[in-house]
Formats: C-alpha cells, sequence, structure tokens
C-alpha cells in the first residue's frame, strides 16, 4: 500500500517538476521578448489551477496515510499555492496578469518562485524516491 | 423572430425620425447575416421583410434634397479648405527669398543651405509638411563661406537653420513650385533632412502654413510675433556673460526675480527697448555675440511669443515677459512662430546681400553653435520688425517681396530638403532647457543645496513658477539636451551605484510627454535611420564619433559604422561632416520611416463613436452636445482622404447605422441579440468620411432627438464595446465610447459597489480596483488590433470608474468624467465637455503606435505608469497616442556607473500619423552621473519626483490599501528630509532641514494627501476618487503639477508693473499667493488656477469698483449664484482681469471652466478645498504636517 502512495506521489511529481519547467521555461521567454506577455499569462494562467491540485492531492495524500513529515514539508508550498489563487484582485486575469506582470518586478519574483518550486520538487522527488523504494523493500 | 422580443424594437423604431431608414435585424431569431442591407437602396423607402428577419419598416420621409451626392462631391473638402487658407495665407516673403538666393548665387564664398525641390505632397492637402526640398542651389541663404551652419547643432538654439526651413517651407507650397521647379537637382540620392511640423492631419495644418499675411490679418498671431522680436533682440547685442545669463534664467524659471533684473547690465534693458521700437542698426554690426546669443536667440523666438511688448519698463519687462509658462503655448498661434523663421532667414538674406560680413567664428566644430553667431541674432532682430507690422520697416520688407504664383505642382517625392514647421503649440520649455542649461551652471550647486528650516520659513513658495532644474553638463551637452517638458527625470543627478541611491531614499524615475505639440520639430527623412547595432539605440547628440567612420553608442557602448549615407549632410549641403547632421544635433527629432517599420500598410485614420442611449443618456442630453461639436468639427478630424468614421448607438439593444455613401439617408439597423453581437453589414458602417458626408450630417443632426421619448433604462455597453471591437479589428483606431450609467446588460455588465455611508471613512476606501477582468480583457484585445478606446463618463450616479476605465487604461485611451453631468442644469459641466470635445476631436493623433525606451546599461525600468500595455519589458503597445498622454517609469540601478559620468535615456515612438505616414519621434536625454549624496540631492527635481509619487502611489492604494499609500507618500518625506539632515553633519537634528531642492518636497506631498485621490475623512465619492487617480496616472508632468498645487492670484488689484505684452494686451503678472486662506482677504478676489478649472474667489467686502467694473454687478449682492464667464466691460480693470485669464487659458490646450465664487456661498467648498495649506477637520495643515514630519525624523 504504501509503495503506491509513494509511485503516485512520484508520478505527481514528475509532472510538477515538467510543469516548473515549463513556468521556467515560457517565464525566461517573455523576459527575452520571444512572446508577448498576453499570450505568456494566459499559457501559464491554464495551469496554475492543475498545478494547485497537483500539489494539494499529494499532501493530502500524505496527510492520509500518516507521513507527518512530508505532509508538514509540502503544506506551506500548497498552503501558498492556495493563498496566491485567492488572492487575485477580482480585475486581474489570473495569477500572471499581462498588464501587470512587467511591473513592479512581478517577472521577476514569478521567476524566483518557480526556481524555489524547482527546487522543491526535486526534493521531494528524490524523497519519494527512497520511500518508494525503501517500501518496495518492505514489502 | 419571437414576437416579444420583436415588440419592443418595434417600438423602439417608431420613435425614430423619418430620415433615417430602419433595419432591425434580431438576430436571436435570424442569425448573423447582412441581409437588411439589400434593402436599403436609396430609392427605397420602404422595406422589404425578408423572412427570418426581424425586420420593421419605419417611417420614411421623403428623402431630402441634398441626400444623392456623388462622392466627389465631397472628397477633399478639408483639404480645399486648407490649400485656399494657405494660399491666401500666403505672403510675399517667400519671394523675396526666390529673389535673395539668386543674387546670392553669384557670390563668392555663399553657401547654399540646401537645395529646394517643388514639394511633392501625396495630396494638395498635405503639401504643407511634406515638402521636400531638392538640394538645389535655389537659396543661398548665408553668404559667409565660414559658417558651418552650426546652428543646426540644436533645433533650439539655431536661427539660421530656422530661417532657412521655414522658407524652405513657405516655398516648398505648391504655389511657389514654380520658382523652384528648375532648380532642381534629383538628389534622391542624399537623404533629405525635413522639418516640417508633425502630422499633417491636424486641423492646425493651415495656421502652420498661413505666412505672415495671415498674421497680420490675425492680430493675435501679429502680437506673438512681435514678442517673439523683442525675445529675439536681447540676446544678440549682449555679449556680456551675466547678461545672458540673466536672460536665460528668465527664459528657464520663466519668472523674473528682483535679484535677476539686476545682474543683467543696463544695456540690455536698453537693447530691449531699442529692438522693440525696431531699430535695427545699432545692434546688427555687433561682432562679438557669444554662443549664449546664438542659442538664446531662435529659443527665445520660438518659445515666448508673449515677449512682444515694447513699452514694457526696461527691467521688468524682460523679467516678466518670459513668464509664460512653458506649457501654455497652446495657444492658436502656431503661424507666428513658422512664419517667423522665413522672416528670419530673409532678414538674413538680406543682410548678407547687403554686405554685411559677419565675422567668421574661427571656432572648430564640435561645437557649431557659436558660429552662426554673427548671422543669426543680427537677422533675428531685424527680422521681426520687418514682418509684423512694424510700419518703418514694413516699406524695406515689402520691396524683395513678390506675389506669388499658387500653381505649381509638386512633382517629385524624393527630393531631399530640409524644411522646418511648426507645430501647433510652440512649445516653451523645450527651449528653456536649452538656455538654462548656459546661465546656472556654477549657480545652482550652491543654491540647490542650500539648507532650508522648514518650519522657521514662512513664505516656502516663491512667487513665480518652478521651472525643472537643469542637469549639470557642460555647455555643450546643455544645449543640446531634451526639453523638461518632454523628458524629465526626477533625479538631474544620477547617483552611481543603488547603495547611493538607497541612501538618498528619493524615487528615481523618469516623467515622459513624448508626444506633445512642439513648435520646432526636426523632420528627418533619410534611407537609412542610423541605429546601433546591438542595442538599436537611434544616433543622438550624445554618442560620439570616434573617427569619421565610426561611432560609439552611448547606451551600450558598441561601435558602429557611419553609414555612407550619413557623411553627406544635406544642411550644409557638405561631405564627412556626419556629427553635424540634424539627427546629432538635436534631442528631439522624428525621422520619416520606411517601410522597414511597418508591419503592415500604414492605417488610415478611423474614428468609431459608440454612444448611450438610453432614457439616462437622453435625459442628461449630452448628445447634442456631442453632435454638435462633431458637425463644427468634422472637417477637423484629424486625416487624410481614408479618413472612416462610423457611429454605433446603444440601450438594450445595438443600433448601427449604414451610411454607406449613395444612400438617401442613413439606415439604422437595430441588432438586439446582446449575447452573440454580429455585425448586421459589415462594410458600409465604417464609411469614408469625405464620400458620406452629407449622410454622415444627416445622422449628426437627426441623432439628438432619435430617442428623446425612449422609456429603455438598460445599458447594454459590454456588448457594444464588442461590437465596436469586431468593427475596428480590421483596420484599428479610436473607438469613443459614451456611458452615463453603470452597464446593466449582457457581457461586462455591473453591480454597484459603492456605500456611501464609507465617503468620508478614514480608514479603509474599498473597490479601488476593477469588479471585472471583462474590460481589460476587451482592451487588451482591442491594443492587439491597435483599437484605442477613449471613454466619456457622464454619470450623475456611481458608474463603477474603476472597471470600466480599464478599458482605456490598456488600450493606450484616455478617460473624460463629467460627474453630476446635465446639459441646462449643469452648465458648467456642459461647457467643460464642449471644450474638451473640441480639443479631444481636432487634437493631433498617432495610430498604431509603440514606445520603447531605452537606457544606458547599468539602469533599468522596472515599473510603467499610464495609459498602455507593456508588451515587452521596455515596449509599450500604444493604440493610440495624443498629445495629452503623459507617462512615468521608475528606474532602478542594477550595475555600478563607476565607469560613466554621463547616462542617456532615449525614448523612440513609432507611429502612423493621420496622414497614413509612419514617423518615429525619438527624444533623448543625458544627465550626469554623481558619486556623492549631495550632489544627488542637489540634482533633486522635486516636481518630477512627485508626480512620479503619486503614480506609485495610486498604484499601492489599488493593490494594497489606500492608507498604506498614504503612508508611504509621508514616508517618502520623512525618509529622504531624514536621510539629508544625517547628510549634513553640522546641523543639530532638531530642525526640521531640507536642501533648498527638496524644500517643496513637504508641501507638495501634503497637497498630494489632500488630493481627491488620496485624502481620507472628507467625503469622496468613490468615482470621483478613481478618476483622480486616473488623471494621475496618464497626465503630463505640467498638467498634473497645476492639479496638484494649484496657483493662486489676488487679482483685484492687477497693476501693469510687471506685465508682459501678447497680441497687443498688456497681460499683468500677478505674484503667486501660499494655498492658505490667510491669504485671502474679505477685501479682495482671487483666481485659482486649477488646471482645468478656475475658480474666481470674491470676498465679502470686496472692493465695489472692482465687483462693477469686472463683475458687472452693482454690488456683492447682486453677484450671481452660478456666474461662469466674466463680461465684457470696458474698463481697464476688466480689461487686465480678463487678458489675465485668456493668457492663462491660452496656455493649455483645454480652456478651462471659470467659477465666480462668493464668498460665503455653498460652492465655496469646492474652492477651499484646494487651500491645501490649512487644517481641515481631517487632515494636517502645512505647519502641522512639518512638525509630524519633525517627529517621526526624530523618532
Amino acid at each position: 500500500m504504501e509503495a503506491v502512495v509513494f509511485v503516485f506521489s512520484l508520478l505527481d511529481c514528475c509532472a510538477l517538476i515538467f510543469l516548473s519547467v515549463y513556468f521556467i521555461i515560457t517565464l525566461s521567454d517573455l523576459e527575452c521578448d520571444y512572446i508577448n506577455a498576453r499570450s505568456c499569462c494566459s499559457k501559464l494562467n491554464k495551469w496554475i489551477i492543475p498545478e494547485l491540485i497537483g500539489h494539494t492531492l499529494v499532501t493530502l495524500l500524505m496527510l492520509v496515510s500518516l507521513h507527518w513529515f512530508i505532509f508538514l514539508l509540502n503544506l506551506p508550498v500548497a498552503t501558498w499555492n492556495i493563498y496566491r489563487f485567492i488572492m487575485v484582485p477580482s480585475g486581474n486575469m489570473g495569477v500572471f496578469d499581462p498588464t501587470e506582470i512587467h511591473n513592479r518586478g512581478q517577472l521577476k519574483s514569478h521567476m524566483k518562485e518557480a526556481m524555489i518550486k524547482l527546487g522543491f520538487h526535486l526534493l521531494c522527488f528524490f524523497m519519494y524516491l527512497y520511500s518508494m523504494i525503501l517500501a518496495l523493500i518492505n514489502d | 423572430m419571437s414576437a416579444p422580443a420583436g415588440s419592443p424594437q418595434r417600438a423602439a423604431s417608431a420613435r425614430m425620425q423619418p430620415r433615417l431608414g430602419g433595419a432591425a435585424a434580431s438576430g436571436a431569431a435570424a442569425g448573423p447575416g447582412p441581409a437588411p442591407r439589400q434593402q436599403n437602396g436609396p430609392a427605397q423607402n420602404q422595406m422589404q421583410i425578408p423572412s427570418g428577419y426581424g425586420v420593421y419598416p419605419q417611417n420614411y420621409s421623403a428623402p431630402s434634397g441634398h441626400c444623392f451626392q456623388g462622392p466627389g462631391k465631397m472628397t477633399s473638402l478639408p483639404l480645399d479648405d486648407q490649400c485656399g487658407d494657405y494660399y491666401s495665407g500666403l505672403y510675399a516673403v517667400p519671394t523675396q527669398n526666390v529673389v535673395t538666393p539668386k543674387t546670392t548665387n553669384q557670390q563668392a564664398g555663399a553657401q547654399q543651405i540646401y537645395g529646394r525641390a517643388p514639394p511633392a505632397p501625396h495630396n494638395v492637402g498635405s503639401t504643407p509638411e511634406y515638402f521636400q526640398g531638392a538640394a538645389s542651389s535655389a537659396s543661398h541663404l548665408y553668404t559667409s563661406a565660414s559658417q558651418p551652419y552650426s546652428s543646426l547643432v540644436n533645433h533650439y538654439s539655431g536661427p539660421a537653420m530656422y530661417s532657412a526651413n521655414s522658407s524652405a517651407v513657405s516655398q516648398g507650397f505648391p504655389s511657389t513650385c514654380g520658382h523652384y521647379a528648375v532648380s532642381t537637382v534629383s538628389n534622391a540620392v542624399y537623404p533629405s533632412v525635413s522639418y516640417p511640423s508633425l502630422p499633417a492631419g491636424e486641423p492646425y495644418g493651415q495656421q502652420m502654413f498661413t505666412s505672415q499675411n495671415a498674421s497680420t490679418v490675425r492680430p493675435v498671431r501679429d502680437n506673438s510675433f512681435s514678442s517673439q522680436n523683442t525675445a529675439l533682440s536681447h540676446p544678440s547685442p549682449l555679449p556680456p556673460p551675466p547678461s545672458q545669463q540673466y536672460h536665460q534664467q528668465q527664459s528657464l524659471s520663466g519668472y523674473s526675480t528682483p535679484s535677476w533684473s539686476a545682474s543683467g547690465p543696463p544695456s540690455t534693458q536698453d537693447n530691449l527697448v531699442r529692438n522693440h521700437t525696431g531699430s535695427l542698426t545699432p545692434a546688427n554690426n555687433n561682432p562679438t555675440n557669444t554662443v549664449a546669443d546664438s542659442l538664446s536667440c531662435p529659443v527665445t523666438q520660438n518659445v515666448q511669443p508673449p515677449k512682444s511688448s515694447p513699452v514694457v519698463s526696461t527691467v521688468v519687462s524682460g523679467a516678466s515677459s518670459a513668464r509664460l509658462p512653458p506649457t501654455a503655448n497652446h495657444l492658436v498661434e502656431p503661424v507666428a512662430s513658422v512664419t517667423q523663421p522665413s522672416e528670419l532667414l530673409q532678414q538674413k538674406d538680406m543682410l548678407s546681400s547687403s554686405a554685411s560680413s559677419p565675422a567668421p567664428d574661427p571656432a572648430p566644430e564640435p561645437d557649431p553653435t557659436p558660429a552662426p553667431v554673427p548671422t543669426a541674432p543680427q537677422p533675428s532682430k531685424v527680422a521681426k520688425p520687418f514682418g509684423y507690422g512694424y510700419p518703418t520697416l514694413q516699406p524695406g520688407y515689402q520691396n524683395t517681396a513678390a506675389p506669388l504664383h499658387p500653381g505649381g505642382q509638386p512633382c517629385s517625392p524624393a527630393y531631399s530638403g530640409f524644411q522646418q514647421y511648426t507645430q501647433q503649440y510652440p512649445g516653451m520649455n523645450q527651449l528653456s532647457s536649452s538656455l538654462g542649461g548656459l546661465s546656472l551652471q556654477s549657480s545652482i550647486q550652491p543654491e540647490s543645496l542650500r539648507p532650508v528650516n522648514l518650519t522657521q520659513e514662512r513664505n516656502i513658495l516663491p512667487v513665480t513658477p518652478i521651472l525643472a532644474p537643469i542637469p549639470n553638463l557642460n555647455l555643450d551637452l546643455k544645449k543640446l539636451n531634451c526639453s523638461p517638458d518632454s523628458f524629465r527625470c526626477t533625479l538631474t543627478n544620477i547617483p552611481q551605484t543603488q547603495a547611493l541611491l538607497t541612501k538618498a531614499k528619493l524615487p528615481l524615475g523618469l516623467l515622459l510627454h513624448p508626444f506633445r505639440d512642439l513648435t520646432q520639430l526636426p523632420v528627418i527623412t533619410s534611407n537609412t535611420i542610423v541605429r546601433c547595432r546591438s542595442c538599436r539605440t537611434y544616433i543622438n547628440p550624445f554618442v560620439s564619433f570616434i573617427d569619421q567612420r565610426r561611432w560609439k553608442c552611448n547606451l551600450c557602448y558598441r561601435v558602429n559604422d557611419v553609414p555612407e549615407e550619413f557623411m553627406y549632410n544635406p544642411l550644409t549641403r557638405s561631405y564627412g561632416e556626419p556629427h553635424k547632421r540634424p539627427e546629432v544635433q538635436n534631442s528631439t527629432v522624428e525621422f520619416i520611416a520606411s517601410s522597414d517599420y511597418m508591419l503592415r500598410p500604414p492605417q488610415p485614420a478611423v474614428y468609431l463613436f459608440v454612444l448611450d442611449v438610453s432614457h439616462n443618456a437622453v435625459e442628461a442630453g449630452y448628445l447634442t452636445i456631442l453632435c454638435q461639436s462633431l458637425l463644427e468639427n468634422l472637417d477637423k478630424l484629424p486625416g487624410d482622404s481614408r479618413t472612416r468614421i462610423g457611429f454605433v448607438t446603444f440601450d438594450s439593444t445595438i443600433h448601427f447605422y449604414n451610411l454607406q455613401e449613395g444612400l438617401s439617408q442613413p439606415q439604422m439597423l437595430i441588432v438586439s441579440d446582446i449575447d452573440d453581437v454580429f455585425l448586421p453589414t459589415p462594410d458600409s458602417l465604417l464609411v469614408n468620411l469625405h464620400e458620406s458626408k452629407e449622410l454622415i450630417k444627416d445622422l449628426l443632426n437627426a441623432l439628438p432627438n432619435m430617442f428623446t421619448n425612449t422609456r429603455e433604462t438598460h445599458s447594454a455597453l459590454g456588448p457594444a464595446l464588442q461590437a465596436a471591437f469586431k468593427l475596428m479589428s480590421p483596420t484599428g483606431g479610436r473607438v469613443s465610447v459614451f456611458q452615463t450609467q453603470l452597464p446593466s446588460l449582457g457581457a461586462g455588465l455591473l453591480q454597484s459597489r459603492e456605500d456611501p455611508n464609507q465617503r468620508s471613512s478614514t480608514k479603509v476606501v474599498q473597490h479601488l480596483g476593477p469588479a471585472t477582468d471583462f474590460y481589460k480583457k476587451l482592451a487588451l484585445d482591442c491594443s492587439g488590433q491597435q483599437t484605442a478606446v477613449d471613454l466619456f463618463l457622464l454619470s450623475s450616479q456611481y458608474s463603477d470608474l474603476s472597471s470600466l476605465a480599464c478599458m482605456s487604461k490598456y488600450s493606450a485611451g484616455c478617460i473624460y468624467y463629467y460627474p453630476s453631468f446635465h446639459s441646462t442644469h449643469n452648465p458648467s459641466q456642459a461647457e467643460k465637455l464642449q471644450k474638451e470635445l473640441k480639443r479631444y476631436l481636432t487634437r493631433k493623433i498617432g495610430f498604431e503606435a509603440v514606445m520603447r525606451i531605452r537606457c544606458t546599461k547599468g539602469l533599468s525600468m522596472h515599473t510603467f505608469h499610464g495609459n498602455f500595455f507593456v508588451r515587452s519589458t521596455d515596449l509599450l503597445s500604444l493604440a493610440n497616442i495624443n498629445p495629452d498622454a503623459g507617462f512615468a517609469v521608475q528606474l532602478s540601478i542594477e550595475e555600478s556607473l563607476t565607469d560613466t559620468s554621463l547616462v542617456c535615456f532615449q525614448t523612440a515612438l513609432l507611429y502612423t500619423s493621420s496622414k497614413g505616414e509612419r514617423r518615429i519621434r525619438v527624444h533623448t536625454l543625458c544627465l550626469p552621473v554623481v558619486s556623492s549624496l549631495a550632489d544627488v540631492y542637489a540634482g533633486v527635481d522635486v516636481q518630477a519626483a512627485i508626480c512620479l509619487l503619486a503614480n506609485m502611489a495610486v498604484d499601492r492604494s489599488i493593490s494594497t490599501s489606500l492608507s498604506d499609500a498614504r503612508d508611504a507618500l509621508v514616508n517618502a518625506v520623512v525618509d529622504s528630509l531624514s536621510a539629508y539632515s544625517s547628510t549634513v553633519s553640522n546641523l543639530q537634528h532638531s530642525v526640521l532641514i531640507a536642501p533648498s531642492s527638496l524644500k517643496l518636497f513637504p508641501l507638495y506631498v501634503l497637497a498630494l494627501l489632500k488630493q481627491k485621490a488620496f485624502r481620507t475623512g472628507t467625503s469622496t465619492r468613490l468615482d470621483d476618487r478613481v478618476y483622480a487617480m486616473c488623471q494621475i496616472k496618464c497626465q503630463p508632468l505640467v498638467h498634473l503639477m497645476k492639479m496638484i498645487h494649484p496657483n493662486l492670484y489676488r487679482i483685484d488689484r492687477l497693476i501693469d508693473e510687471g506685465a508682459i505684452h501678447v497680441n497687443d494686451r498688456v497681460v499683468p503678472q500677478p505674484p503667486l499667493q501660499k494655498l492658505s486662506a490667510e491669504k485671502l482677504t474679505r477685501e479682495g478676489a482671487f483666481l485659482m488656477d486649477c488646471g482645468c478649472v478656475f475658480y474666481i474667489w470674491v470676498g465679502k467686502s470686496c472692493d465695489n469698483n472692482f465687483i462693477e467694473d469686472v463683475l458687472g454687478c452693482p454690488n456683492f449682492a447682486s453677484i450671481p449664484q452660478k456666474m461662469t464667464h466674466l463680461p465684457e466691460l470696458d474698463t481697464l480693470s476688466s480689461e487686465r482681469t480678463r487678458s489675465f485669464i485668456t493668457w492663462l487659458r491660452d496656455c493649455r490646450p483645454l480652456s478651462p471652466v471659470l467659477h465666480v465664487v462668493k464668498d460665503e456661498s455653498p460652492a465655496k467648498t469646492e474652492f477651499f478645498q484646494h487651500l491645501i495649506e490649512d487644517r481641515t477637520e481631517a487632515a494636517f495643515s502645512y505647519y502641522e504636517f512639518l512638525l509630524h514630519i519633525q517627529q517621526q525624523i526624530c523618532k
């Protein structure tokens, strides 16, 4: 059972890693002026909810399967994702707003955030991998 | 179609005016289709009802007689007008030029400035702008060979150049072409440099091209000329540097202070007077002209129309004459400046031919300015009197002049030439910057750093307006630098590192007014536009030429090759002097762009009006005013023969108007399916203005009465905007939306969010942000299709401007708001609408524009303010650009600037003019880098800093909260003053000390806190607040400063001392009063200039003479409550007052509405809320505010 949990987490984590990389690539495209803000933001906004769901799912899974440490590790990031999604002002077009993204260093902070998430997911990936192997061996 | 849907339509159509044909298509039942069109043949009075379409016959009246008109009839109406005007206005001067050149031609050593060729205008109407002189030898303006034409160095300074240009202009006209055709040399090879005024299409075009004749005809212009005369004449006779300084300072500061006048040697005064009287001889032979002279000549010339008064007492007059605020130049007198140069030219010609050989200037380049000196000042001096109705001189003038024969047609477009047009509004500051550059050099440092004890200083506000500080650059660069009107930086000394900037606690940013109406603008037509190969910077005056063949970019430091074409200077017709090209001599230039700069063929001017015709709108009665304005200005709409126009009205349905040429009358097409809006006849809704003019006029005449009995209260704004977007997306253009209530139907409907009880809350102000992203998305869609949406909100109740404004904010439109508008109950708002519409409809416009801002490596821009969409890091997408749009940019210092002593900023605005020409306007600003904190403080431009802070505060209040923004504003003062006092070690810290450059900072911040946008505790309607924020974001600095800190004058005792003379009128110059009730006495009357509105406050025991003579009332009690005009009384004080107010009005694009406010009338709160130094129940007085700051600092 434990193995199944971690296999799922591993897959989910892979998806999240890819998503982070996609965010970084798209944002840096915007930074380099390869795409315009409008299309960049609409591309990224599409993936905000999948990312949120994906990560919340793993977090809840860890809670359910009583892996406290991993749950607590994931909790802040999951909370941040939800908070960010909820706090979007009503007039904005999503977490990434094409009219704001070039202002007040938002692009940079989005970039930074994506980088941190990438690092975090990589860390999680190896943790899940280790745990999965451990669980498989135990089985 | 279902019956319920149909019946209201029938009702609606029944109330339509008989002249309108109507076709109502109900989309719901019928589905989109252009079906109605075929029924609308002109001859048909009745429509057939096609099955499946809800089409209802209208009451058709017999078509009125003039309904049928051939397209040809109306095609080029406006153009012809222009031409006619031009012709009639042509004076003899050009001819004179023609003659003179020939004579001078033979003189040995004569220099040819540039060739002239017949203009090759696109069409007759546009000729003026496009004249390109061929590089023929037609005119030789200068006899002295030694003159390197350095006058070109900066376009402010070179009178010679101007005169040349202007002459070119006048000659370039079709009428004169004949003369020149002979001399045409094909210089297609060479780049042509022309100095046309910008977009030709403007309504002012005629004026620009009319020449002095015209000016004589219109007294106004004369005046400006004469004024320029005086201005010009100043410098020439005054070699001594101090006097120059004096003058420059004047022009700079615009105001004279006694001390300045002292610095001017008496001789100056004499000269002044002399010049006024028109004595030519004395000064002419003066060889000792200095650089400053040459510089200042042209400057003053163009800048200061009001300077004309010959009568004025010496010192005062000089000083006061400079007083015209920089912005002021929107007078209708562009003509004057245009023609003036030609005058100059003449003069010059005459001079030179008359063998007064100017002393050649031995000084070699790179600073060309000195060279023209000998000729330039002299002609300028002489010139004025000539053209401008100085009787004595007139004969001489006419001698040379011969009538022009209109009729030469332009032949080849490819000639290179050089011409200059003035733009409609003379820009004073432009010049003043260059002028001032010289003067303040040594003195500015100590003065701006002089510590001021704020709490002790009682009169902190100077009696004269504050002008932009001059960057501390060397002379040459100062002269070349961009005008502070177009381009300003909050710190004129850029700190070397981010650490230093952080230490100074001052905001760093730029304030731009890129599309400002300019008087002088060099326009360059060249096959290759020289740009840096790596950063794409346009070549500018601050690049360095390593040798003849290479130049080093001043932004990225790359070394570039100089293209072959650039080696030739069309102005001097010389080869191998790339550093004398106009691009390198002017920091503001305009290029005519080649097809490389187009993604598609330049779009025509397209205007769409989207009008609310619901019950609310009809009740308010704006339609009458709008239609009237449109009818009056239809011919003045900027555009060419391709101009298109369309109308859409909406209530709960959307009405389109088929105006296709050939119809006997306009046809109304109603689409009631607002969920899926379609265009009933996509081709005939936007029609050619000239071909369908009669139909358009019919519609405009009928429109105000068409909906008089409407009972429809709903407003489907969102669907109407979607329809407008669909209509505009193939071409792009301008959509003007008139809305009178909260949108209540269809997409984008809004709910009322304002809680009236919270209006005066001191805590939280909610709903400053938009409620929906519908309008933002729509704006971005529009922006992508090069369509701008301008919003006119005429509403009596809450209309959620914060949401509606998004449609303009992100599509680069503009926003106008008329709270409690009613055409009869609120005449002042109606008048305001009328005036603003006039300006709106006739002002210049640029389409499909983008603006890119570049700065020296090491600096970076991180936040932009204004109405636009930021497409990439430094590229602003502007669907439309108008001359009243301002922008702000925040900067940060990414890398240390230790290895450079100068930084540069360049904005390039690429746009399509209303004549369908792709143009690039480039401004370049150069600033020094400093390493000490004291220098940073010395260079603070407090007005720019305040405007930038205001922009930042708006952002802050929307993104976080209003109180946060207010705190940030106060902290900005506290931080910067405490940072300063910590650098000044020898002062005790218990007193509040500010450097002189920052002494107004606390006052302005207090003024900001009391603005409608940021105030708390005073009842402020949400829409008013949001509108104030919108204005802060998109107004240029000059207008914004008036809004933040109005000017107060006492006007019951206007005297002629210090008065200036404009248009034969004496304009008194009362001193500025501080904005405090302590300055108001019951015995006085005061004028407050708030930028967009004037208040005259009349004290209770005001002198009866004033009330009688100026207000036309027997006593105080009989002054009416609502008085918006001063009667034209034949008394001295009335004349003075009116001339002062007219002068203030002429200084800005919009003429403000005047309110006479009686003391103790209810309207006085409007007036008193602007007295920002006083304490209100909710806010500090100025002194209390200072104490508060001091407390914060000590903490």
